[in-house]
């Protein structure tokens, strides 16, 4: 039997070539994906340990290494590391070195004094010269290192990023206002932060600790040990010499490297999770491929297994041809995607490098577990999507090798397929539904398996839905005359074969156009949040999430055509015994800053020390303009304040809202979320450069118009929609090979048939334009469904997301849906090229010719 | 014993004819001549017979003389329209509004029912159906309670009567049948071959049909020979047993020599 599945394989090689694509398609992903991720990690690894390989032990103060602002970090504990502690262990026994650093955020301005870079991962430093002059931590490429309080040292990057040289005036910042200092080196380094993109700025040692710290003060002091003292020999004299008693954390350069790594693997198994489930997707989609090519093939075989059964084979035999079959389909596929794999894997990482998306660099790996995954993988998915029609092989009746063969096997009833499907479908629909009905995240569990069950429902009754779905199209082929009819009704002529082809594009539509919904339901709820809620035309922040100098209002309030400013204050106190996040605004800016529906009451009462509650707030606690509630202030004092109005939610406010004079009163330096600004004339360049200018043309301040904060919104929308687009085109990718599968063994059964049609008279084009419509029939159908369902499951999840998100609704983008239902109907011609050429060249004679 | 023969070639009113028709397949030292110099020609409103054992060329002169297969040499008409020379498309054309088809089997689209069936090559070029000469060819074939039924609703007999209804139905120059009654058992095949020959006598139709059964070629008015590509003999109203007999003398010939 195995020389009868191998002779099978060979002679059926162009029919099997789309199923081998399929499982290639699948397994390079997820080939590609181990591959990229294993080497990322790798390459993010070995640049940790080359910049921790001088460490042998790193001190680390807890608190003044945690992101707290300088003034906090300082007195509130009494050990600090110092230049007394780092003397100390530099004159411990084992110790060859040992460095104090401080670093903390600082900003870079560019020219036009925005920020370069990302907030999160623009740092500053200490240049920590030794008697050499030089810092073997950061060699400078350029110039020398920073002496004064008046000089900085940039990262060569940032530096060309900025277009600064040698000698020239950059504007720095870190939680004061910006400084210009002069430029005096420009160096390189290893430090994984920057090497990934981030800035990095070097002051001289006294200036560092007063920006970031406190004068005199260290957040950590790395030591590097004499040869031939160990790490932890070394560790163990540093500690009794350590300050507080235990506070202070020290680890071995191991252990360092250690915890990163694991960090880093954390998160490059995160990517690589999220990756292989798309991989996934795509592999699940090829089941449906792998599966309808051997019900086709297995069909088209009815006599040659009869006469196999005829014979002598037994049924097991019989089965186990076709999964040999099926075996070696896999094997090779399998091999031939784990090697496009890595050459995607490879690929990725030329394409990032050339992005210069900052990745350190790093030979390809490819794990073992890579190569038993991806072979592992393709073969059993192909073995399995096999079996169901190897199964059905056994159970063709030996008498059937007698049989003319003319006519078609009669198609099995569908009756208990669709009456399983229907039940499994209505349970999924009526599951996700009543999940949508709750509102809030305690609907995500029926929603998730409601959608499962509704998918696989669907997907069980798409035979019986081909029908009347094909037949709404019909008209549509009206125009294309007879090869319009007869390709619609080779659509519906195998509702099984179709529904298995039209499937692998329904899952990817109906994902990517759930997608869209959301993406573009939330993109829409957030526009009209901030377009609701927020009446300034500015809203300056802080690049860092720091809170900016509440100062910065009354400056940005000189500006000529500002016509009100006022800092938003974010505080918790307790209101009648519970905490509550309060808002603050200045009283007297607030009507013109944010859009507020008073249900009762006025914003006026505020600059009576009144305060503004939130509806439901309001309803929950019976609170009405005129109640009383008892106040704790943080500074210890209590009072009492009034409730001088009652509003509706706003995404702007907390759901009490007070004075900020009453704020200041209490709290000397409250957070500041941002500072909303309303001009005159509405929003302009001038103004903003102008209130810009005001802030000190600090870096990291950010002033953004209402339409900033919009286009930044769905600039990350978008960019998530297109990555999701992109991974799941690999899906579409192997659907489309589907398709063409299909069409092309119709095209193989019907060959008489088109024969006949050739000979009274079908020209060429004709049979060519029947093919591509029957393709395009079955892939608009895919799509058409999974559009729907995809909008089905958005409105679905959106129902479980509209209480964390005041204001979603579902938004169907209707122009896009029309585009994907386009782009399907293209994707059937695509698909169609093929298998439409072969069908109008099929030799007339050889088409009709009896046996 | 080659062209001279056969071939008294009627020149009057010739709904097909052939001159001079050669088919050779392959070159050198596989090279299989499978028709040799044939002429022939089939008059209008005549219901012929190509007979011959296998191999000898019947089913390759039926091909080429209805534009199917391309030729070595010589030449082919229909209706007055030369064959050699025209491209694929034309001759699809010529197919379609000249020529009435009956295959031994495949002759249905199993996904139309046996009225698309029938009007399938008018619906291909886009031409009204004559519903008069429609429902004559229906009535003739006996198809008129069957028409919405598909062709797995069927049985063989009543598939094979579509496609002479479909064949008549376009009023062609002339109907070429390939072996019409070779997948039918004796009743049935009476059938078909009665209605080709009332529709050859009442319809005024021109058929030409392939077949190795005497029986068959006995419904023709003439019965064309053929052995090795060439046309060795003709018999002018045939019975089952002239027919026959012919047959056993060829057979009896070509062993002798």
């Amino acid at each position: 039997m195995y020389r009868t599945a191998l002779r099978n394989v060979l002679a059926h090689k162009g029919r099997l070539l789309m199923t081998a694509l399929a499982v290639m398609l699948g397994t390079a992903f997820v080939a590609g994906t181990m591959v990229f991720s294993d080497t990322l990690g790798e390459a993010m690894k070995n640049s940790l340990s080359k910049s921790y390989s001088d460490i042998s032990v790193q001190v680390t103060d807890p608190v003044a290494d945690s992101p707290f602002r300088a003034r906090e970090k300082s007195g509130k504990n009494q050990a600090k590391l110092t230049d007394d502690t780092v003397a100390k262990i530099a004159a411990l026994p084992g110790t060859e070195r040992a460095r104090g650093s401080v670093g903390g955020f600082v900003g870079v301005a560019d020219r036009k004094g925005d920020l370069i870079g990302q907030g999160w991962s623009s740092r500053g430093g200490n240049f920590l010269p030794d008697a050499s002059g030089k810092d073997s931590r950061y060699p400078m490429a350029e110039g020398r290192g920073p002496k004064t309080s008046q000089e900085i040292a940039l990262d060569r990057r940032t530096a060309e990023k900025g277009g600064y040289h040698l000698g020239d005036p950059v504007r720095t910042a870190s939680d004061g206002p910006a400084v210009e200092r002069t430029l005096v080196g420009v160096f390189t380094t290893d430090d994984p932060q920057v090497e990934s993109g981030g800035t990095l700025t070097l002051f001289d040692n006294a200036t560092a600790q007063q920006l970031l710290l406190a004068p005199g003060q260290y957040s950590t002091i790395t030591v590097t040990a004499k040869p031939g003292t160990s790490q932890s020999a070394l560790l163990q004299q540093i500690t009794p010499v350590l300050p507080g008693d235990g506070q202070m954390q020290a680890e071995t350069g191991q252990e360092l490297t250690d915890s990163q790594t694991k960090m880093i693997a954390d998160g490059t198994s995160g990517m690589k999770t999220a990756l292989l489930a798309f991989a996934g997707i795509s592999l699940f989609v090829g089941i449906f491929i792998i599966a309808n090519t051997f019900t086709m093939l297995v069909a088209q075989r009815t006599r040659e297994l009869a006469l196999l059964r005829a014979v002598g084979a037994g049924r097991g035999q019989v089965t186990r041809s076709v999964l040999i079959e099926a075996l070696l389909i896999g094997i090779i596929a399998s091999v031939a995607g784990l090697v496009t794999g890595i050459g995607i894997g490879a690929g990725m990482r030329a394409v990032l490098d050339a992005l210069d998306a900052g990745l350190p660099a790093g030979s390809l790996v490819v794990a073992p577990a890579t190569i038993v995954v991806s072979l592992v993988v393709g073969v059993v998915v192909t073995t399995l999507s096999a079996l169901l029609p190897a199964v059905r092989a056994s159970r063709i009746a030996p008498v059937a090798a007698m049989s003319s063969g003319d006519q078609p096997a009669p198609q099995k009833s569908l009756v208990v397929r669709n009456v399983i499907g229907g039940l499994i479908a209505a349970g999924g629909l009526g599951l996700v539904a009543l999940g949508a009905a709750s509102g809030d995240s305690s609907g995500r569990m029926p929603v998730a398996a409601g959608a499962g069950l509704a998918m696989i429902g669907i997907f069980i009754l798409l035979p019986l839905l081909s029908r009347p779905v094909i037949a709404l199209v019909g008209p549509l082929l009206r125009p294309a005359g007879t090869a319009g009819r007869l390709a619609r009704q080779n659509a519906v002529r195998n509702p099984r074969r179709t529904a298995a082809t039209a499937a692998a594009l329904t899952i990817g539509l109906a994902l990517v156009s759930s997608l869209t919904v959301l993406g573009t339901s939330v993109g829409e709820a957030v526009d009209r949040s901030v377009t609701s809620s927020m009446k300034a035309d500015y809203s300056i922040k802080t690049a860092n999430g720091i809170s900016p100098d509440p100062k910065l209002a009354a400056s940005v309030a000189k500006v000529p055509g500002v016509a009100a400013v006022s800092p938003m204050t974010d505080v918790y106190w307790t209101l009648d015994g519970r905490d509550r996040a309060i808002s603050g605004v200045d009283a007297d800016a607030i009507d013109r800053l944010v859009s507020l529906t008073l249900d009762s009451g006025s914003t006026g009462a505020l600059k009576q020390g009144g305060i503004l509650v939130e509806a439901d707030t309001a309803k929950n606690h019976n609170l009405s303009v005129g109640s009383t509630l008892s106040v704790e202030y943080p500074d210890g004092s209590k009072g009492q304040v009034t409730v001088g109005g009652v509003f509706r939610k706003s995404e702007l406010l907390s759901p009490v809202v007070i004075a900020n004079t009453e704020v200041f009163k209490h709290v000397e330096d409250p957070y500041v979320t941002q500072i909303l600004v309303k001009a005159s004339d509405g929003p302009s360049d001038g103004l903003r450069k102008a209130i810009k200018d005001a802030t000190g043309s600090n870096p990291v301040i950010e002033v953004r118009t209402k339409q900033d904060i919009r286009d930044e919104f769905n600039k990350i929308i978008t960019f998530m929609l297109n990555l999701m687009y992109g991974l799941l085109a690999m899906s579409v990718l192997v659907a489309v090979l589907g398709v063409i599968n299909t069409l092309a063994m119709s095209v193989f059964e019907r060959k008489r048939e088109i024969g006949m049609l050739r000979a009274i008279g079908l020209d060429r084009r004709g049979i060519k334009r029947m093919v591509r419509l029957e393709s395009v029939v079955i892939s608009m159908f895919g799509a058409v469904i999974g559009v729907l369902l995809g909008c089905f499951l958005a409105w679905a999840v959106n129902g479980t997301l509209e209480s964390s998100m005041p204001g979603l609704g579902t938004v169907l983008p209707y122009g896009k849906l029309l585009v994907f239902l386009a782009l399907a109907g293209l994707v059937g011609m695509v698909a169609a090229i093929w298998p439409a050429r072969r069908a109008s060249r099929l030799d007339i004679l050889s088409a009709i010719k009896t046996d | 014993m080659t062209t001279t023969t056969a071939s008294a070639v009627r020149t009057g009113q010739a709904a097909a004819r052939a001159d001079g028709l050669s088919k050779v397949y392959g070159a050198g030292e596989t090279r299989v001549v499978a028709l040799d110099d044939v002429s022939v020609a089939f008059a209008q409103g005549e219901f012929t017979a190509i007979m011959g054992p296998s191999g000898s060329g019947k089913s390759t002169l039926m091909h080429c003389m209805a534009g199917l297969d391309t030729v070595s040499s010589g030449s082919a008409t229909i209706g007055g329209t030369e064959l050699v020379g025209l491209k694929d498309k034309q001759l699809t054309r010529l197919r379609r509004d000249k020529i009435g088809f009956i295959f031994q089997a495949f002759n249905l689209l199993p996904t139309l029912t046996a009225l698309e069936n029938i009007t399938l090559p008018m619906d291909i070029a886009g031409t009204r159906v004559d519903k008069q000469w429609l429902d004559r060819v229906v009535d003739t074939v006996g198809l008129s309670g069957r028409l919405s039924h598909r062709p797995s609703q069927l049985s063989g007999g009543q598939q094979q009567r579509v496609a002479c209804a479909r064949a008549l139905a376009s009023k062609p120059e002339i109907i070429f049948a390939d072996e019409p009654t070779g997948n039918l058992d004796s009743r049935s095949g009476a059938e078909i071959l009665s209605f080709l020959r009332n529709s050859v006598r009442e319809l005024g139709q021109t058929v030409v049909m392939v077949t190795h059964d005497p029986v068959a070629a006995s419904y023709a008015d003439r019965v064309v020979f053929l052995a090795d590509g060439r046309i060795v003999d003709e018999l002018i109203a045939p019975t089952a047993d002239t027919v026959l007999d012919r047959m056993r003398r060829f057979d009896a010939k070509g062993r002798t020599s």
